[in-house]
């Protein structure tokens, strides 16, 4: 199957048009958050407080990179499990957020947000965090240095591989695969 | 009496714990190629070379296989006719914070599981000690990622439930996990003395060599029931569809209760990372 390109922003075109089980090539600029950058953002918005990007058509990467060598742009940067983000993702989503990159599942009220808002939520290869490494072209922080590997930064990357697991429609690749697999499995015997 | 001292074993736990990162050990090495080879499902022999090509890019570049470098391991079998002289706890913590900075790998573990503040140097490890005959110090580094961590399961079964029940425990822990803890996975189960104990089993069994076969015949067919059972749930490499859900399933027992049957299952995610070293 052909991957499809996509530049960022990630705006209702470009959701309407992937679908669960899509391979998808990222070209653009996305932002990480994790468990603890996640907190301030809600907290952020709890207070009226402008956050450190634009949330709107913007893409999440749930990843905390290892420390850069020198020379390097990044160190090794492949996803976090997505679960634990999924009690402030719905508030993101209906800020505009349209893309979550992560690995595993996520919760009904989630997959309620992408649905109802229009969002995407890409699945990156989990434990390949040194080939995912070599497609961020370049990356600053830009919130919560204390933070560490959990601040907040914005990358550029080219033709990052992602899977599309959860489509605008709530199509779900971990079901949806699973199921396939199985059901060709029955058939072949 | 055989004297080492504590320092030499910081240099030692240092570049074990950049060399765990860097790169995957032969055994797991070996049950991936096999998996691929065996994978009836393109998309997921797809996923499997991205899974060789991503810890072939590690070795490479000299840079860590997954950025969760871990919370360390360190499993530590001490000869009874060995001496330290030092602080032998301290001499391992020390590597680990040297092999976390001048490894670049990634500083995972907080002080206080509620308060959560990044000790900011790795530290401190996970240690166990054993006391052995001989006069060797061996040493096991395993950084364990928490994504596979945060699967695991533990149950106190009835003796009742017997094999059965040990099955449907693993299968289930196996099935729950799904795509969270980045299949393929390794299954280690420890099964029998206590609470903890059992835990401790599993724990260790991820220290066994992905491709070893039980000495045990009663556990070996054990072990491959349930890798064969796991690979028909069809979770698949990534969760995305495929035979291939587990690389390997690795038993470890000893005895128990009469009244009693601890089964813990620790699971690993394809970067099952493990060196070992004697002094």
């Amino acid at each position: 199957m052909e991957a499809r390109i996509i530049t960022t922003p990630l705006d209702n075109d470009n959701v309407r048009i992937l679908n669960c089980g899509d391979t998808v090539l990222l070209s653009g600029t996305i932002y990480t958050a994790r468990d603890a950058a996640h907190i301030r953002l809600l907290d952020a918005v709890g207070q009226g407080k402008p956050l450190p990007f634009e949330v709107e058509n913007a893409i999440v990467y749930y990843v905390g990179p290892t420390p850069s060598k020198p020379g390097r742009v990044i160190g090794s940067a492949g996803p976090t499990t997505s679960g634990r983000m999924d009690v402030y993702t719905p508030a993101l989503i209906a800020l505009g957020l349209t893309g979550m990159i992560g690995k595993g599942t996520r919760s009904p009220e989630v997959v309620a947000a992408i649905k109802e808002h229009g969002a995407v939520y890409f699945g990156a290869l989990g434990g390949a965090g040194a080939l995912l490494a070599n497609c961020i072209v370049s990356s600053e922080v830009v919130a919560y240095e204390d933070l560490g590997a959990e601040a907040v930064r914005r990358l550029t990357v080219k033709d990052m591989p992602l899977t599309v697991v959860i489509d605008c429609e709530g199509n779900d690749l971990y079901t949806i695969g699973r199921t396939e697999y199985l059901k060709q499995m029955t058939n072949d015997k | 009496m055989r004297e080492l001292k504590a320092e030499a074993i910081t240099d030692f736990v240092k570049r074990m714990c950049i060399t765990a990162n860097y790169k995957l050990p032969d055994d797991v090495r070996r049950r991936i190629a096999l998996c691929r080879n065996r994978e009836d499902w393109e998309s997921a022999a797809a996923t499997l070379g991205k899974i060789i090509e991503n810890y072939e890019i590690a070795e490479r570049d000299s840079v860590p296989i997954c950025q969760d470098t871990g919370v360390v391991c360190v499993f530590v079998e001490i000869g009874q006719d060995v001496r330290v002289i030092g602080d032998l706890s301290e001499a391992i913590n020390e590597g680990v914070r040297q092999g976390y900075d001048e490894g670049y790998l990634r500083k995972s573990v907080v002080a206080d599981p509620l308060q959560r503040i990044n000790t900011g140097d790795n530290t401190p490890a996970m240690i166990y000690y054993d006391i052995v005959s001989g006069d060797k110090l061996k040493i096991t580094v395993a950084p364990k990622g928490f994504g596979s961590e945060n699967m695991s399961r533990i149950a106190m079964l009835r003796p009742s439930d017997g094999i059965d029940g040990v099955k449907a425990f693993v299968i289930k822990a196996v099935e729950e996990a799904g795509a969270n803890p980045c299949p393929p996975i390794i299954v280690s189960v420890g099964i029998g003395g206590t609470f903890d104990k059992a835990a401790l089993l599993a724990k260790k069994a991820l220290l066994l060599p992905a491709d070893q076969v039980n000495e045990d015949p009663f556990y070996a067919k054990l072990e491959d029931e349930l890798l064969e059972s796991i690979n028909t749930l069809g979770i698949g490499p990534q969760g995305f569809g495929g035979r291939t859900t587990a690389l390997a399933v690795n038993i470890l027992t000893m005895p128990t209760h009469i009244a009693g049957l601890p089964v813990a299952v620790n699971i690993n995610c394809h970067v099952a990372r493990h060196v070992r070293e004697e002094l």
